[in-house]
């Protein structure tokens, strides 16, 4: 009975997807590494970019820039509002409904698309023209459903006996959820603010129009481009494969470290 | 009173969600309907030609690309992304779990512009050597990287929907004498069905909302093809494309365009959440 032909078609048909799924993971990373690697050099980080030296590090300044300026907005807000549906909304509220179906919504929405409504809401709407405040608000909106479900996921978690012991003890609601409440929730509230971090650093599309692509540190009403912008920039100019590679690379091990941070702090939460 | 002046803002900053759909809604849909109707619902939206200079804006072929492009590589990257998904789940050991798992993610995180560069360089290429005579930029090209884009998706939440099974549906079918690989696709697969649904919806959603990546290379001509070799333009790239010189009419075209694709990934969410219900 256990070498039935389809049996063993099945195991074989799953080794062999896993196989191309890790081989394709190879490949990916392989490839990039090894030419990033031969193609890298300190020139490409310099601290001015010009056309003769293609340095990448105006571009990380900006991203720099651009996650803190996000984080900075989107941050209070969300873990605000995550507040609020954790500890005071009542479980069959509409709100709390509405509030679902919106950040589902705004999570489900493409990048281009968010890029389409920072330009028309930010870019001439508001006037702040081709910028990199422009571009920031853009993202803000794209990470606040992160952000939010990521803290209400964390509070959440928090046990009951923890408020009930605060009350108990004659504190109220609010220093119950500044002191005792947000303390405990605070690795889950991070991995969702890591995650958001890898989703600022990976993005493009929706800071071609709304941030733009100027290769210099940005102030404020300037315009200026992350570094996934300015990958987007030097491999389709066609002219700077080598440094594309390289920048590539950057890329990758920024999100894997991302990725790493979001880990242990993903581990640290069970644990608590 | 502080009390009641936080509890105003918490629910402010709760409501904020909801006040940015609305306005992204706003936004994008009050520059579009009047474009809508001044070109004519069906010129607009069943148009076979696209040409910005002439003002004659058909965008059926980029509609007809993004369901080209989603569909095919949805047909490569869904059976690849569940039997691995199955293998994680039910046969992989500890130690696989723990070197694999990473790596899927790690691949969900790399930005798209990377993995437009490396379609660019190895997959453009490859196929350019494979097909002679065809410059390699292709639907094929476009849904081979989509394909790869979608699987860390397909195998994440289809893994979860398989673990989250009672473990009973299992033992009951190799109680009865069937094989492990019989017992875990006869009786677990079946029950996991809507979950394993929902990460292939998902992966729709990302494959027709994805722009940087198929942008680099597709070919982006406006026109359908006729084989899978043939370049083609997405209602994604078609926007990227053009909205950087685009002026007056044009670019409200293409806000029609941004809005036409919205309501694609609005049914697309729909049907996620219906499915999701299900799963529960």
């Amino acid at each position: 009975m256990k070498t039935d032909r389809l049996t063993l078609s099945l195991a074989f048909l799953m080794r062999v997807s896993m196989i191309s799924v890790l081989l394709i993971f190879l490949i990916l990373i392989g490839f990039i590494f090894i030419k990033g690697i031969a193609h890298l050099n300190l020139e490409m980080f310099a601290w001015e970019y010009n056309s003769n030296n293609i340095s990448m590090t105006p571009a990380i300044i900006n991203t720099i820039n651009m996650v803190l300026f996000a984080l900075a907005l989107a941050m209070p807000l969300g873990i605000f509002g995550a507040i609020y549906l954790s500890e005071y909304g009542s479980k069959k509220s509409k709100i709390l409904n509405a509030v679902r179906i919106a950040s589902e919504t705004l999570v489900g929405i493409p990048s281009i698309v968010y890029g389409l409504f920072g330009y028309l809401a930010f870019v001439i709407y508001f006037g702040f023209k081709t910028s990199f405040v422009a571009g920031g608000l853009t993202l803000a909106v794209m990470i606040l459903p992160l952000i939010l479900r990521s803290a209400e996921e964390a509070l959440k978690s928090v046990p009951m006996s923890f408020r009930e012991a605060s009350f108990a003890l004659g504190a109220g609601k609010l220093r119950t959820i500044f002191i005792i409440i947000l303390p405990v929730a605070i690795p889950g509230i991070l991995a969702g603010v890591i995650l958001s971090i890898g989703r600022i650093v990976g993005e493009s599309a929706a800071l071609l129009y709304t941030s733009g692509s100027v290769a210099k540190v940005a102030g404020l009403m300037d315009s200026g481009r992350t570094l996934s912008v300015h990958m987007y920039a030097i491999s389709s100019e066609g002219q700077h494969i080598n440094e594309a590679y390289s920048t590539a690379m950057i890329l990758i091990i920024i999100v894997f470290l991302i990725n790493l941070g979001s880990n242990y702090l993903a581990k640290k939460l069970v644990k608590a | 009173m502080q009390e009641k002046i936080f509890k105003g803002i918490f629910a402010l900053c709760a409501l904020l969600s909801i006040f940015a759909v609305l306005m992204i809604c706003f936004f994008l849909f009050a520059n579009a309907l009047p474009t809508i109707t001044q070109i004519g619902f069906f010129d607009f939206i069943f148009g076979m030609d696209w040409y910005p200079t002439e003002e004659i804006f058909g965008i059926f072929p980029m509609i007809v690309g993004s369901i080209y492009v989603t569909a095919l590589a949805i047909l490569i990257g869904v059976p690849l992304g569940v039997l691995s998904a199955i293998y994680l789940s039910r046969f992989a050991s500890k130690k696989e779990q723990k070197y694999i798992l990473p790596a899927v993610e790690l691949l969900g995180a790399i930005p798209s512009v990377v993995y437009g560069f490396f379609g660019l360089v190895i997959i453009v290429p490859l196929l350019a050597t494979t097909f002679s005579g065809i410059p390699g930029k292709s639907v094929l090209a476009a849904a081979l990287i989509l394909s790869i884009m979608i699987l860390p998706t397909i195998i994440l939440v289809s893994k979860a929907s398989i673990d989250a099974l009672p473990e009973s549906y299992y033992e009951g079918a190799l109680a009865l004498g069937a094989s492990k690989e019989r017992s875990v696709f006869f009786a677990l697969i079946p029950a996991a069905k809507s979950g394993i649904l929902a990460s292939v919806i998902l992966g729709v959603g990302r494959a027709i909302g994805e722009a940087m990546a198929v942008i680099m290379v597709a070919g982006n001509q406006a026109l359908i093809p006729t084989s899978v070799l043939e370049g083609v333009r997405t209602l994604t790239t078609n926007i990227v494309l053009e909205m950087g010189y685009a002026q007056d009419l044009h670019r409200e075209v293409l806000i029609a365009n941004a809005v036409v694709l919205f309501v694609f990934i609005l049914l697309i969410n729909t049907c996620f959440n219906a499915l999701k219900k299900e799963a529960k």
